[in-house]
């Protein structure tokens, strides 16, 4: 039932309320945070990628005036704090005792009265390193005589992690064996960074009489936070309070535990004092969550134009930790979800991880678990498969795509896949695009010396973890969580066990109670963050807040709503079924002079009930999904090529989502702005990359290259709708739809620049001298 | 991110900042813009025990045309550049290059003067002013002295300045009346430091060049001269084939290294394709 | 408890020196004794207890931090808080008055040019900057003048809307 443009439920694009504070400057940040007493920590990063640590000499760094103290891994070591857990299972170095195994890598931290001092400190700390030799990729890691970087683990007597298989092997072995041809790619998702323009940090102060920790932290899972935190520190569970204040940006960066907070939590305890770990940009992108960094190989079996199987094997660079923050089930996360779109019959996956030299995470970036890597694969090898069958990429993914009367749809890896409509989705970009008229002007420009490309990527996004038969991190199943309370005057608190980094939370969830309650959203204040005052959840993140707590939300606000249609019974004297409900009001059938608006409901609950009732309007829902959602869409991308230089340039990007029904379709529209930046961002500059010692390159902003709002292209966004079969609000998530699916629309489209000259493939990020290179090769160069 | 202690002093005449800097000799570096040595001194790349801040001083930043040269005093900001009508049109090189330079926020407080004598070979403005001919004035207590732009640029971040002297203005001669030019920069992004960057700025007289400067940036040890291909155009004719050939020898002329930003060769092309492209621009707007 | 070394030695240590550092921020006279090194956004930050002010790197690559110094910007954590002594500077927290939201800032709000807020401030302080200059500035014009503010969020466009439409009012004389 839509609601009145004066309650603004789903599908008002309701100006945000977290804005009032933010537009001000008035936003809580964590490095905002200031407590009487608060001491500084800086972290001394190890500059060789491998090494065993001889000596740590702390004694000058701890007699600089202003120091209170020099914590090393040994000193961590006799609290039982130089190791911790990992989200996947392995333990992290929290200091490095015996070796450093990544450049960056925390060494030591000083606990100073102020930053500047514990800069100085940091200088004053001597380390005597023995460098090792350095392994930078998961082809020298799992070479038969690679030293063994986690001597640390014992039985570990190589670098391989793991290795996980899905789908079924001799199926797709059949149909390889039967194809009429195989298209294969090789390819390379480079290790990138989230680099929320925020920092990671911490605001850690353990009271020394009350012996309860409060921690500020920049977490987007602040309850299971509490929960690993508990498990590593030993501090008791009920004694931890995490508050993940405002968050400036998070996109996974924020879900891992890294040292700093371990470390500053350390030092508060033995202090007895509040210690701020403010991380520089430099340490986030040496040391926190990167992304991808996945090795792939894919090959596809046609029968003519139609895809029969799929099969692909992967390396994973996990870095020195296997830290992915991801399902335990999964090693692999949800790569799973690569048959994509298409109706492709068989599939075999198998992926092997690897420890190297460099800096722990993965699973990060808006990647939904790995959906970003799988997508970019099938939709790479998808566009490649059109160019060697000689059928228009469009054409091709139509002629493959799963079809509406086909869902639920069980992929060949074991997905139900919700719901979807592909052909509409891509049909409604390439009518916007002007689709038949652009490769008529494709081929006049390249007549006349000139190259466009179009690129297209038709991407299903898998997301909403989860069921939690199935989903868990670290045994904490994946359900979520809101707590709704109506106060007399009808005034509502909801509490919610996510915690948003800027997705528009406050407003958004408020507009899914305005929808059942009829409670218009600026009379609903949204409540995220704080472990003392929500309920349990597993966060924020791979686009999960909607298909969870956004279902719980609806559940809780329909219970509510239930109770209301009782207690209007009981007021309007009459029976529960002869009574209607319109947005805000319960009436009764026939008479709707004769009702009764919410907000006396509300009233009505604390003081007019009917008897044997329970007073209060208040209640809490934990929704454990009965399945994930499958967002999903078409982008298309357009682009020119400078034949002299390589350097290319974004002429125009059509995206089309469907993401279900759109709460805040403002909102959602600048979820999918925002993606399609990062997605940009990623195709064409943004690298982290080692030197063979291992070194770093890519750990300031000076190296690892953002787009600016110069370079960032326009976006024409449009939309089709459907909905979720099994979500209460038919809503799937958007959050990483954009970073998902369109790299590959990017590349896609350069290499569409140059097809008609064999080029079938460019590895990310497509800078310039790479894209020349192909020129070149093609003999295409200016 | 936090930089190491240092003496400051905020001289507010030239005078004072001279003999300050006589005082502490190469202890001490002046500060103009600060948007190159401070972020060096952040990192800790650089930590100077005293900082001389000149941008008290009056007179350094006019901008002016006097004697029928260019004087940019060196607190001339680049934002400044970017916005002056001296610069454009027969110096179009330099009315180019100003807008490139870093971002539109660092270019309020970057100054001419800092970045020549901070002397980064990705840095613009030295190929801008080498292909107009430019000369640098440098004070000390004990007098000042011109250098020649082409004398100035010792290898990365190394000047002929000593540690006494101050740029106090840069000179541009008149290109003459029928004069044109350009900047080409390829970069990643706005920001970046440019992967090759070529200056081109072209006197003609009588139908052919009487003058012809050619710069490239990033692709060697510092801002240079592209001599060979200067020396290719100069009394001829700027047609088709000449622009060709002296494209031709400023790749050549280039010391381009591989790196993350291209190899040498990529590099290399790039240098002919702007110089190409500068030249055809030059002969299309003198 | 294991011994943590927090104590220093008898050693003469003479107290950094500093400075004293007068600057009018958002209109109000401030004064305090700083040491030449510290960054004007850590003063602004931890000495006035301004932290709209955010910092994102250490490269001076980001634009978080910027301010308006003496009504131009500047970014903030590559200025000394010396160099600002005597100056003017506007802050994000200089905005709202008396009469209101800047225009600016409604736009934004309006516009939903922003999302997690930590570029913010900056943003909206450099396009100011902007519209002081240039009242009627074109789309390429203003994502021209924002090129070295990034966001990670939004993708741009909605601050481009934001900033025209403040220049729409502000030209209404809203």
């Amino acid at each position: 039932m839509a609601t009145q443009p004066e309650i603004r439920g789903i599908g008002h694009s309701v100006e945000r309320k977290e804005d009032a504070r933010l537009i001000r400057g008035k936003g809580n940040f964590v490095d905002d945070v200031k407590l009487p007493g608060m001491l500084h920590l800086e972290v001394l990063r190890s500059p060789f990628a491998h090494a065993r640590i001889r000596s740590i000499d702390t004694s000058a760094a701890a007699a600089l005036p202003g120091v209170v103290a020099v914590v090393t891994g040994e000193l961590m070591a006799e609290h039982g704090l130089a190791w911790m857990p990992t989200l996947s299972g392995d333990t992290q170095a929290v200091l490095a005792t015996d070796k450093v195994r990544f450049q960056g890598q925390e060494v030591a931290a000083v606990v100073a009265e102020d930053p500047y001092t514990a800069k100085d400190a940091l200088e004053l700390i001597a380390v005597d390193y023995e460098p090792l030799p350095a392994l930078t990729s998961p082809q020298a890691a799992l070479a038969s005589d690679a030293p063994v970087i986690r001597d640390d683990k014992e039985g570990q007597d190589s670098n391989h992690i793991y290795h996980w298989e899905s789908g079924d092997r001799e199926a797709t072995e059949r149909a390889f064996g039967d194809a009429d041809r195989v298209v294969s790619l090789d390819t390379h998702y480079p290790r990138c960074h989230p680099a929320p323009l925020e920092c990671c940090g911490c605001v850690a102060d353990v009271n020394p009489a009350t012996g309860k920790a409060t921690i500020y932290m920049t977490s987007q899972a602040p309850h299971a936070h509490r929960t690993l935190f508990a498990m590593v520190a030993g501090l008791p569970e009920h004694q931890i309070r995490i508050i993940s204040p405002d968050i400036g940006g998070g996109f996974g960066n924020k879900v891992p535990i890294y040292p700093g907070y371990v470390v500053a939590t350390a030092a508060s305890l033995l202090l007895g004092k509040p210690v701020k770990w403010a991380e520089d940009r430099s340490g986030n992108l040496i040391s926190t969550g990167f992304a991808r960094d996945y090795h792939m190989h894919g090959e596809l079996a046609l029968k003519g134009d139609r895809m029969v199987a799929l099969r692909v094997k992967m390396q994973s660079d996990n870095g020195a930790f296997f830290a992915d923050a991801q399902p335990s089930k999964l090693r692999a996360g949800l790569f799973g979800i690569v048959t994509g779109s298409y109706d492709i019959p068989a599939a075999h996956v198998e992926a092997d991880g690897a420890y190297t030299n460099k800096a722990p995470g993965g699973v990060a970036y808006r990647c939904s678990f790995r959906v970003t890597e799988a997508s970019y694969l099938i939709e790479r090898l998808v566009q490649t498969a059109a160019y060697e069958v000689g059928v228009d990429p469009a054409e091709f993914r139509l002629r493959n795509f799963i079809a509406p009367e086909q869902f639920p749809y069980r992929s060949a890896t074991g997905f139900d896949y919700d719901s979807g409509d592909y052909a509409a989705a891509m049909q409604l970009a390439l009518d916007k695009l002007g689709y038949e008229d652009l490769r008529r002007e494709q081929a006049e420009a390249r007549e006349q010396g000139r190259l466009l490309g179009i690129g297209l990527a038709s991407f299903t996004e898998v997301v909403g973890a989860g069921k939690g038969k199935d989903y868990d991190i670290v045994g904490l199943r994946m359900f979520d969580s809101a707590e709704l309370r109506v106060h007399p005057t009808g005034k509502a608190v909801l509490k919610l066990g996510v915690r948003h980094q800027g997705q528009g939370h406050e407003t958004t969830f408020a507009q899914i109670v305005a929808e059942e309650l009829g409670i218009p959203p600026e009379d609903v204040d949204v409540q995220e963050g704080d472990t003392d005052h929500t309920p349990y959840g597993l966060g924020t993140y791979a686009s999960r807040s909607t298909p969870t707590a956004g279902a719980a939300t609806a559940v809780i606000s329909r219970k509510l709503r239930d109770k209301a249609r009782e207690l209007a019974a009981h007021k309007l004297e009459a029976a529960p079924e002869d009574l209607e409900w319109e947005p805000g009001r319960f009436f009764v059938k026939g008479s709707p002079d004769r009702g009764a608006t919410i907000q006396e409901l509300s009233l009505a609950a604390y003081s007019d009930l009917p008897d044997g009732m329970e007073p209060g309007l208040e209640g809490v829902h934990y929704y454990d999904p009965p399945n994930m959602t499958y967002p999903f869409g078409t982008y298309a991308v357009v682009v020119e090529l400078d034949r002299g230089t390589g350097a290319w340039k974004v002429l125009r990007v059509v995206a089309v989502d469907d993401c279900g029904v759109r709460i805040n379709p403002m909102i959602v529209e600048g979820q999918i702005m925002g993606g399609l930046t990062e997605g940009y961002g990623i195709a064409a500059m943004e690298l982290i990359t080692f030197d063979e010692e291992g070194n770093c390159i890519g750990s300031n902003f000076m190296d690892y290259l953002l787009p600016t709002s110069w370079e960032t292209p326009k976006f024409e966004l449009d939309q089709t709708v459907t909905p979720s079969p099994h979500h209460p609000l038919g809503a799937k998530g958007v959050g990483e739809s954009a970073t998902v699916g369109s790299p590959a629309a990017y590349v896609n489209a350069v290499i569409d620049a140059l097809a008609h000259a064999g080029v079938r493939n460019i590895e990310m990020p497509l800078t310039s001298d790479k894209v020349w290179a192909a020129l070149a090769e093609a003999g295409l160069a200016e | 991110m936090y930089p190491g202690r240092f003496e400051y002093f905020a001289p507010a005449t030239l005078d004072e900042a001279l003999s300050t800097l006589d005082r502490l000799g190469d202890e001490a570096k002046v500060l103009a813009g600060g948007q190159s040595l401070i972020p060096l001194m952040k990192l800790r790349f650089a930590a100077p025990a005293a900082l001389v801040d000149i941008n008290r001083i009056g007179g350094l930043d006019r901008l002016s045309e006097e004697d029928g040269e260019l004087r940019i005093g060196a607190l001339v900001r680049h934002k400044t550049c970017e916005r002056s009508e001296l610069l454009r049109g027969r110096l179009g090189v330099l009315g180019d290059a100003a807008p490139q330079i870093s971002d539109p926020i660092v270019r309020n407080m970057g100054t001419v003067g800092g970045s020549l004598a901070h002397a980064d070979p990705q840095g613009d403005w030295g190929s801008a002013l080498l292909a107009a001919d430019a000369r640098v004035v440098a004070e000390r207590s004990s007098g000042r002295r011109e250098i020649p732009l082409e004398e100035f640029f010792h290898g990365p971040f190394t000047t002929a300045l000593e540690p006494d002297e101050v740029i106090t203005e840069v000179r541009v001669p008149d290109p003459g009346q029928k004069a044109a030019g350009t900047y080409l920069k390829l970069e990643r992004k706005v920001g970046d430091f440019a992967t090759v960057g070529v200056a081109v700025q072209v006197s003609f007289s009588n139908g052919s060049v009487s003058r012809a400067g050619i710069a490239l940036t990033g692709v060697g040890p510092k801002n240079a001269r592209a001599t060979q291909a200067e020396q290719a155009l100069t009394g001829a004719e700027l047609d088709d084939d000449a622009i060709r050939e002296a494209a031709r020898l400023a790749a050549e002329d280039a010391e381009p290294r591989s790196d993350l930003r291209g190899s040498a060769d990529y590099k290399r092309n790039v240098v002919r394709v702007f110089t190409e492209r500068g030249l055809r621009t030059a002969a299309r707007n003198a | 408890m294991a011994h943590v070394d927090t104590t220093a030695p008898e050693a003469a240590q003479t107290s950094p020196i500093t400075r004293r550092v007068d600057v009018t921020v958002n209109g109000e006279p401030r004064s305090a004794e700083v040491e030449p090194r510290m960054l004007l956004a850590h003063f602004l930050r931890e000495t006035l207890g301004l932290t709209g002010t955010h910092i994102g790197c250490d490269t001076t690559s980001c634009g978080a931090c910027t301010v308006l110094l003496d009504g131009t910007p500047a970014k903030s954590c590559t200025v000394f808080a010396v160099q600002a002594n005597g100056r003017e500077v506007r802050t994000v927290e200089g905005l709202e008055t008396s009469d209101g939201l800047h225009p600016m800032q409604a736009a934004f709000h309006q516009e939903h040019g922003l999302q997690c807020g930590f570029c913010t401030p900056g943003m909206m302080l450099t396009a100011i900057a902007l519209l002081e200059e240039n009242p009627e500035p074109s789309d390429d014009e203003i994502r021209w003048a924002l090129s070295g503010n990034v966001c990670r969020c939004t993708g741009y466009q909605n601050i481009v809307n934001a900033v025209r439409s403040a220049a729409a009012a502000m030209r209404e004389g809203e």
